[in-house]
């Protein structure tokens, strides 16, 4: 083993040196930290209201007076094509009625339950297939494979396995949602860093604890994506089974509105009544899952240029 | 001329010989019959307190040799013991977990080693501190800069409370201003806390500025070519002269042995 020459000479740095180099580290750090860190800039309200809510009203108004010149210019005549005020008025009549909230209600009340149920079912299950390898290679094809099948096609079976109940309509939801759920959590799982889960590992994060504290959060992101899809498909399978099992037994959601509507002609009716389909969809999406979303990517830093 | 290092007390960091034992470790990779052997024949001690760097070129299973440590992998040949317990490891990434909070990352490992709910918020507190990274608690991870974020891996590195800390080329990917101030800082927790560190580099002048002893290591296969006893006193500047000569002849030894494989 060689040992070096180090020179002792006159300029090693003396003892007093040496205690007068903390201070000054500590000053240089706090000069490098506040160099390095970003400043964030506060976007103003009426920036924010030129940037996101301006362009969807111009497209929206757009979109009005194409379909207002359609009907003025009688494209199709007005029973097949009535005006955006005729809708309207369809909408005011529901809702001077009072039973516009109940269609409503009905269909989201039944939509969150399917919801909430297929959340319960998929997350084990994306859990199962993203860590266990002999599940993944047995039904990992199958739950993507699902995703391409449209839920629509689940309800004849099922209004031969369970009668024109509830349980038809949520079967079919759970059919629709719970491959969108499960496969968020599998491609979470799958874009985690490996980084992190040796990370996690040094620290002692392994079985339980390492799914608890390591995998979720890791995965969250896909999750919330997974989420997302899952309530776009739950309400796509809820319309379609909704439209299709129509009963007096199973009330009035949106779906048998819009079907009522079409068995009565009644075109500003029907209408009226994808616009409510569409409205509540998008709704949920924007005041439920884009926040939760957005809060989720924005903490992590991942939201680079939000605004 | 060489006798002036201040030799670390040693029964403070517990009654031990040593604070990790490799003994003729070997470890290959790949199927039976095509194997490709990575580390061979390796035997080195860190004593307690100790703080050896691992330096050698790319390919000389610098980092295959701190998993084995870290218990991330098995060693295929020879025995590697580390009585203190599972090592703490910092990687070249800082590796923090971007959806907790700087200080809850340090909670994490606080939680992992067992520490009572209500001692983790003042012990993460305290580990900051000793990073002077004091206000930083709540802070993202993203609202960091590459030196803050290093500073508080190392806390939570520490909060694992281990005798052993492993590093991983951990300020690589720094500027050389932020490095040059992590280099200070490393010495100084160092030295407070009486650590062992086993620190992984291809940086010789960031190895002499920090080392008490370097290890060099040759390349494919990784074996132990030569060690050299630092013993110039800390703290050190990486512009000493002394760093500066050490580094030379270091560097000549490793480029005879990069040249080795350009032989054959």
């Amino acid at each position: 083993m060689a040992s070096t020459e180090a020179q002792q000479d006159a300029s090693v740095k003396t003892p007093a040196d040496a205690d007068a180099a903390p201070d000054q580290l500590a000053g240089l750090e706090a000069g490098l930290d506040a160099l390095e860190t970003r400043v964030k800039d506060r976007v103003p309200v009426s920036r924010v209201l030129l940037d996101k809510v301006l362009p969807p009203v111009v497209a929206i108004v757009i979109v009005l007076a194409l379909w207002q010149l359609a009907y003025t210019l009688e494209l199709k005549p007005h029973y097949q094509l009535p005006s955006p005020v005729d809708v309207g008025h369809s909408l005011q009549e529901k809702w001077l009625d009072g039973t516009l909230l109940g269609y409503v209600w009905h269909s989201v009340s039944r939509g969150a339950l399917g919801f909430a149920a297929s959340l319960v079912i998929g997350t084990p299950l994306g859990l199962l297939v993203a860590r266990v390898r002999f599940v993944r290679a047995a039904i990992g094809p199958i739950l993507s494979g699902l995703q391409s099948l449209p839920s629509v096609a689940w309800v004849p079976a099922a209004i031969i396995w369970f009668g024109l109940t509830d349980s038809t309509i949520y079967a079919v939801v759970l059919l629709g949602a719970v491959p969108s759920i499960a496969n968020g959590l599998v491609s979470g799982v799958d874009q985690i860093s490996p980084l992190y889960l040796r990370a996690g590992r040094t620290l002692g994060a392994t079985g339980v604890a390492g799914v608890r504290h390591i995998l979720l959060p890791a995965a969250l992101p896909g999750y919330i994506a997974g989420l997302k899809q899952g309530w776009a498909f739950s309400w796509r399978s809820l319309m379609a089974a909704e439209l299709i099992a129509t009963s007096p037994d199973l009330g009035t959601g949106l779906g048998q509105l819009l079907d009522q509507a079409r068995v009565d002609q009644d075109m500003s009716l029907v209408l009226a009544a994808i616009l409510l389909i569409l409205v509540v969809g998008i709704g949920i999406e924007l005041l439920i899952f884009a926040p939760i979303e957005r809060r989720v990517l924005r903490s992590r830093g991942l939201l680079p240029n939000a605004r | 001329m060489t006798a002036t290092l201040t030799q670390k007390p040693v029964e403070k960091n517990g009654t031990g010989t040593h604070a990790a034992r490799f003994d003729h470790v070997s470890k290959s990779f790949g199927r039976p019959g095509a194997q490709q052997l990575v580390l061979d024949d390796i035997t080195l001690d860190v004593a307690p307190g100790e703080f050896v760097c691992l330096l050698g070129a790319s390919g000389c299973g610098k980092s295959t040799l701190l998993n084995l440590v870290a218990g991330l992998d098995k060693p295929t040949g020879g025995s590697i013991d580390v009585p203190g317990g599972r090592p703490a490891l910092m990687f070249q990434e800082h590796a923090l977990f971007p959806w907790l909070t700087a200080g809850k990352n340090i909670e994490l490992a606080l939680r992992m080693r067992g520490v009572p709910r209500a001692e983790r918020r003042d012990e993460a507190e305290r580990l900051l501190e000793l990073v002077r990274l004091k206000g930083a608690y709540g802070k993202r991870v993203h609202e960091l800069s590459g030196g803050m974020r290093q500073r508080v891996a190392m806390a939570r590195a520490l909060a694992q409370d281990s005798r052993l800390l492993l590093m991983d080329e951990p300020f690589a990917a720094l500027d050389a201003i932020t490095r040059d101030v992590l280099h200070d800082e490393l010495t100084r927790i160092w030295r407070e806390t009486n650590l062992s560190v086993l620190f992984v580099t291809h940086n010789v002048r960031e190895a002499v500025r920090l080392a008490q002893r370097v290890v060099l290591m040759s390349s494919r296969p990784g074996r132990i070519a030569r060690e050299w006893d630092v013993e110039m006193p800390q703290p050190r500047r990486i512009e000493d002269a002394a760093v500066a000569d050490l580094s030379v002849e270091i560097t000549e030894q490793l480029r005879g042995e990069i040249r080795r494989h350009g032989q054959h």
